[in-house]
């Protein structure tokens, strides 16, 4: 369970760079941090170990009573999000504590995970890449169809994650492995080499690996 | 976006000079072989400019022994040591793909005329 530690962020887009060596890189850029522990959580009182972390500030009005009485405990502002990694030793953090993007450096692998863009209901051939039917040859109402879903008396029933038409995307999308070509701290920003889920200003969550 | 402006401004190149598509121009190239690195020139028309931030690039033709030659160079590499502007060519567009179908002395460029 216990994950590594990371930092929220709003993805900006993307770019192309020239790295130290001359070769252009495709970068995504993430607006991250900074991000104040709200909580330390352990074992004993809530039954698991993690941090609580803060990011965007938010007005007032935008908050409702509980979460102002649970930001104030931590006596750094109001914020729009709220999220927790389960840690194995959280209890090295403070509350009130700041994490921003200096907790990576460049040349590290990280893992980024986001809500994917969501593409509605779509049929097999796009959701799955099925290859479909024949447009002519007398092939009727069928073009774009999955075909057969299973068999007969036996086994009786469709097969459990049959892959058939429905909603796509939307969905939380981690990817690995993603190397962090620069970082930037006087403006928040982190360089990441490559895609990285989800749509511009969507939040993301940047972590160690 | 103005991040990604900032991001991308410290990547573009401002020393090249000045060239449209028609101009006859050297691209001197840093070429690097293992731990030596050498000038190689590739000598042609421009006959496309792809503008854009970090992401542009531009297109010079030769013909070299007969056979025509493109090559597209991304237009802030830091690969490019220089570009040397030859001539300046009377063009009436910006695409000059007309040139790939014309051989010998109809795929000339007419210098540009200056009174």
């Amino acid at each position: 369970m216990a994950e590594k530690l990371g930092i929220l962020g709003r993805k900006v887009g993307m770019t192309r760079i020239f790295a130290s060596d001359g070769s252009a890189v495709a970068v995504t850029v993430i607006q991250a941090g900074p991000c104040p522990v709200i909580q330390v959580r352990n074992g004993e009182t809530d039954g698991y170990d993690a941090v609580q972390i803060a990011f965007e500030e938010a007005k007032e009005k935008h908050t409702t009573k509980p979460a102002r009485g649970h930001f104030a405990k931590a006596g750094k502002g109001l914020f729009r999000n709220l999220r927790e990694i389960r840690l194995e030793a959280p209890a090295e953090f403070e509350v009130g504590q700041e994490l921003t993007v200096s907790l990576f450096a460049a040349g590290e692998k990280v893992k980024v995970t986001g809500t994917s863009i969501g593409k509605g209901y779509q049929g097999v051939m796009r959701r799955w890449n099925f290859a479909g039917s024949k447009d002519t040859h007398g092939c009727e109402k069928v073009h774009r169809s999955g075909g057969s879903i299973g068999n007969n008396t036996f086994p009786g029933h469709v097969f459990k994650g049959k892959k058939m038409a429905g909603h796509w995307g939307d969905e939380r999308v981690t990817v690995k492995n993603l190397e962090i070509v620069d970082i930037r701290a006087e403006d928040n920003v982190i360089l990441v080499k490559g895609a990285v889920p989800g749509p511009k200003n969507g939040l993301v969550l940047v972590r160690k690996q | 976006m103005n991040i990604i402006k900032k991001i991308e401004g410290e990547h573009l190149r401002f020393d090249l000079p000045q060239f449209k598509s028609g101009d006859n121009v050297k691209v001197h190239l840093r070429i690097v072989e293992g731990e030596k690195e050498r000038i190689q020139v590739f000598q042609g028309n421009v006959i496309r400019i792809h503008r854009g931030t970090t992401g542009g690039t531009f297109t010079v033709r030769k013909v070299s022994d007969g056979v025509g030659v493109e090559r597209v160079f991304p237009l802030h590499s830091p690969f490019i040591d220089r570009v040397e502007l030859v001539t300046e060519g009377r063009v009436r567009r910006s695409r000059l793909y007309y040139l790939r179908d014309l051989k010998g002395k109809a795929a000339r460029i007419k210098p540009k005329n200056r009174f």
